[in-house]
């Protein structure tokens, strides 16, 4: 927890068997800064998360939770969790069930109080093994809320839910990052990393292989593309700083570049009969598939 | 050098600890909630509930009162020995089905996972459990002794709520095993294993069916037995050996099946 961070990974390997999980991954979080752990399935994003949650022990580096080691309870009375795959009692009632778990913790949200600052009153009554999938899933959030956490683990948490539940939820996490929780992110929905997330971390086999602002990533892969009609020679376009790729087809001149500005003020430049011209800006989707391919 | 070394690890522990403190009360408040919880789900589950809290007297009624009862009244140790029997058959129900089916399930469906996760206090899902299965134990007993004078046994009550303690204490050895199993077994197989030592324990321990001699051997393997002999003692009855010993076999198989469970779930969560 050098630097105020949280939690910090340092250099850390998990072996299963046969199978690298993780290999000299380092990793923290910051105060106050959501962060999203993206990359495919299998890429270390769980592993990783339960590193930090003391579940597993890692076999080479560190894993530190508030300067502690992460097993330590004093260390995790400052958490929320929220894991993708626990079943949870089903004979307790939902007021019931964030009733034990805020008994866990020093200071406790009020279990009416939770229940309304997740949208879940209308369930407090309700059997747990009753609710639907994505109610569940926003039980388990209240739970992960209740103790007033100053960092919270989400694994994928809003896997299941309607339109209007997710909402609610990214309702409450920016509400939360506002009264200064921070927040560590698994998301299959590169949607939720880019309306939430300050930071992202692309994970894939194991290794950190980007982080950065939605931004950074979108600006660290992708070269927007330029389109255009225009008669200059692409092997000249291509001679150009900042260009990376030309390509001429039916349609035109596609360009990719790492600073469209320079490019554009150029192509207007040597071309007074250009027309046709296009800037697009890939989202975090076609970013992110690149990275994990590239490193891959 | 070494200051600057050690400076940040020390400011990391202030920082972890300027938190709110969890003074005593609120820790006692988290095992607390933690036993209120676990019986209430047990007592709100009729698979589980219904058999364990109304088969042993009701097969208590059944044998002594209905089918034999005219020669239970005229034979004083039938009463008492079939009186013991069915107690203990009650005792052993809640805590080897009560553990060994739920933390199966449990395990296989990652809430003990989750509960690792969060600041669960060290011990609290064992203790809520064990406390759960004495409870269940003390309402049997109060049920046992409710039909114990329909069955022609009149004991004082003093005696009656000294085995009763003893009961409710002599559960310990049967959670232990049943948590033993349940760290080992699936969720779907966990009744099972739990039965195929049940099953076999009520007989051969000879606490329903006095044992043919050559086999009575077997029965001081068991905790069922030595929790039989131990009531004997308390209520000042007839028993065998001494109730040190039959104390202490019960104290080593709590101690040994608990740590084993407890490793075990260390190493496979």
């Amino acid at each position: 927890m050098t630097n105020g961070n949280l939690a910090e990974l340092d250099s850390v390997t998990k072996r299963f068997g046969a199978i690298t999980a993780l290999d000299e991954l380092s990793l923290e979080v910051r105060p106050g800064e959501l962060l999203a752990l993206l990359g495919p399935n299998g890429a270390g994003k769980t592993t990783a998360i339960s590193l930090l949650l003391g579940l597993e022990r890692p076999d080479k580096g560190t894993a530190r939770l508030f300067g502690l080691r992460p097993q330590s309870i004093a260390a995790r009375r400052h958490i929320g969790v929220m894991l993708q795959e626990a079943t949870l009692v089903p004979e307790l009632r939902v007021g019931e069930q964030i009733d034990m778990v805020a008994a866990y913790y020093p200071d406790p949200m009020p279990v009416d109080a939770v229940l309304e600052f997740t949208g879940t009153e209308s369930l407090r009554r309700r059997p747990y093994g009753k609710l639907s999938t994505g109610q569940k899933r926003q039980v388990q959030f209240a739970m992960a809320v209740v103790g007033r956490p100053r960092l919270m683990f989400l694994d994928e948490p809003t896997v299941g839910l309607d339109i209007q539940a997710r909402e609610m939820v990214w309702a409450t996490l920016r509400n939360l990052i506002e009264d200064g929780c921070s927040i560590v992110l698994t998301t299959h929905y590169l949607e939720e990393a880019e309306a939430l997330a300050d930071r992202v971390a692309v994970i894939a086999k194991g290794r950190l292989i980007a982080s950065g602002s939605v931004d950074e990533m979108r600006a660290l892969v992708v070269r927007k593309r330029i389109t255009c009609r225009t008669t200059i020679a692409t092997e000249q376009i291509a001679k150009w700083p900042d260009v990376q790729t030309v390509t001429r087809d039916q349609h035109g001149v596609r360009i990719t570049a790492s600073n469209t500005e320079s490019v554009v003020r150029r192509l207007l430049a040597a071309d007074q009969d250009l027309y046709g011209l296009e800037v697009e800006s890939a989202g975090l989707a076609e970013a992110f598939a690149e990275l994990t391919q590239e490193k891959n | 050098m070494e200051n600057v070394a050690v400076a940040p690890q020390i400011e990391n522990r202030r920082e972890a600890a300027a938190g709110p403190v969890m003074d005593r009360s609120r820790v006692l408040r988290a095992y607390r909630t933690e036993a209120k919880y676990e019986s209430l789900r047990m007592l709100r589950s009729p698979a589980f509930a219904g058999p364990f809290l109304l088969l042993p007297v009701g097969l208590y009624l059944l044998f002594g009162y209905v089918l034999f009862g005219a020669e239970i009244a005229k034979d004083p140790k039938a009463a008492l020995f079939m009186f013991m029997g069915f107690s203990v058959m009650g005792v052993m129900g809640p805590g080897m089905f009560g553990f060994g089916t739920t933390i199966a399930t449990e395990r296989e469906h990652g809430l003990l996972r989750l509960k690792r996760a969060l600041p669960t206090p060290p011990a609290a899902s064992l203790l809520g459990k064990m406390l759960m299965s004495m409870l269940f134990v003390a309402i049997i007993m109060a049920t046992m002794a409710a039909a114990a004078s329909l069955v022609h046994l009149h004991l004082p009550a003093a005696r009656l709520i000294g085995l009763s303690l003893v009961n409710v204490f002599g559960c310990l050895p049967f959670c232990a095993l049943g948590f033993f199993i349940g760290s080992l077994a699936s969720a779907k197989s966990a009744p099972a294993f739990v039965n195929l030592l049940y099953l076999p324990m009520i007989y051969l321990s000879g606490i329903l069916f006095p044992m043919p001699k050559s086999m009575e051997w077997i029965a001081y393997l068991s905790p069922a037995y030595h929790l039989s002999q131990t009531g004997l003692a308390a209520i000042g009855a007839p028993s065998n050996g001494n109730p040190v010993v039959h104390i202490a076999v019960m104290a080593v198989v709590t101690v040994v099946f608990t740590a084993l469970a407890v490793r075990r779930l260390a190493r496979v969560g």
